[in-house]
């Protein structure tokens, strides 16, 4: 992506860190936690992306099958990207992920599972998220999403986030969560 | 099925490249391949490219050079040369995976008559 991106000179924050948890707006006790490693957690994430709805894939992601949802997740899950994920038991709900864009700022994305959304818990996944990245050092965050998807757009201006980009199909959105010399 | 690429030279029209290339021998397809100058490749070294994807698969291609605004001129060629399709390998995915249309692409999406195929 372009690296002469414009970014809020506002800091937003400061925001929660995991590990935390919280009773949803169903009356379920839902916890983040940093994504451990774990083959165990990496096979309950590839079963909540093979159960995900089609129509609330985004760009292209999920993809739509196993083997590619794994090929996907081998790549975010690596060691210089940041997960949370949110687990109402044993059962992955939601995850968030900050990857690097090689330009020393990171790619944000945050999905629910269908049965989990509205509840309150993206909220929390994406405010922990970059709670959890400003402890690593992380300070400058952006994100596309589909200009049409306005629950999605609310929920980034609420934490912070600014419109930076709006001439393509997507809309682009920037936060900083702190100084770059913090 | 009279076939025109948009090439630019990045990874994404190389795949479309030999996707079509495939294709055109397969189905018989009359392909076209429009130089673009987008990536800093020169119309030379763009067909350079083209005649080594297409070298041994007994496939004739004809080459054009786009100038000037590339995605109109694109579109323009398309239908004055009542091409069938128009093929780009526009897309570009972001670190997180998500797919985003270049400007080309998206302009020849929104603006083109020719039926257009994006390269996946």
């Amino acid at each position: 992506m372009n690296s002469d991106r414009r970014y809020p000179d506002t800091v937003s924050g400061p925001f929660e860190v995991p590990p935390l948890d919280f009773v949803d707006r169903e009356d379920r006790t839902i916890e983040i936690r940093p994504y451990d490693g774990s083959e165990a957690e990496h096979e309950s994430l590839v079963e909540m992306y093979t159960e995900f709805d089609p129509s609330d894939r985004a760009q292209g992601i999920p993809p739509g099958k196993e083997e590619r949802v794994r090929t996907w997740l081998d790549g975010i899950l690596a060691d210089d990207c940041l997960n949370l994920i949110a687990w109402d038991g044993e059962t992955a709900a939601g995850h968030s992920t900050l990857v690097p864009d090689g330009d020393a700022d990171y790619e944000l994305a945050i999905f629910v599972l269908q049965p989990y959304q509205q509840a309150g818990i993206g909220t929390h996944l994406i405010e922990s998220l970059l709670g959890h990245g400003y402890e690593h050092g992380i300070r400058k965050v952006w994100l596309t999403v589909e200009r049409w998807n306005h629950p999605a757009v609310s929920l980034y201006e609420k934490v912070g986030f600014e419109t930076t980009g709006a001439e393509s199909f997507e809309l682009e959105m920037a936060i900083r969560i702190g100084q770059d010399d913090e | 099925m009279k076939v025109l690429l948009g090439f630019g030279g990045s990874q994404a029209s190389v795949d479309a490249l030999e996707r079509t290339v495939d294709r055109a021998v397969a189905a018989g397809d009359e392909l076209t391949v429009a130089l673009v100058e987008t990536e800093g490749a020169s119309h030379t070294e763009l067909a350079d490219q083209v005649e080594t994807a297409v070298d041994g698969t007994g496939l004739s291609v004809e080459l054009r050079e786009i100038d000037g605004e590339h995605a109109s001129e694109l579109v323009a060629l398309a239908e004055s040369e009542q091409f069938d399709e128009l093929v780009l390998g526009g897309n570009t995915t972001s670190p997180m995976g998500k797919i985003t249309l270049n400007n080309t692409a998206e302009f020849v999406l929104l603006n083109s008559h020719v039926t257009v195929t994006l390269v996946r």
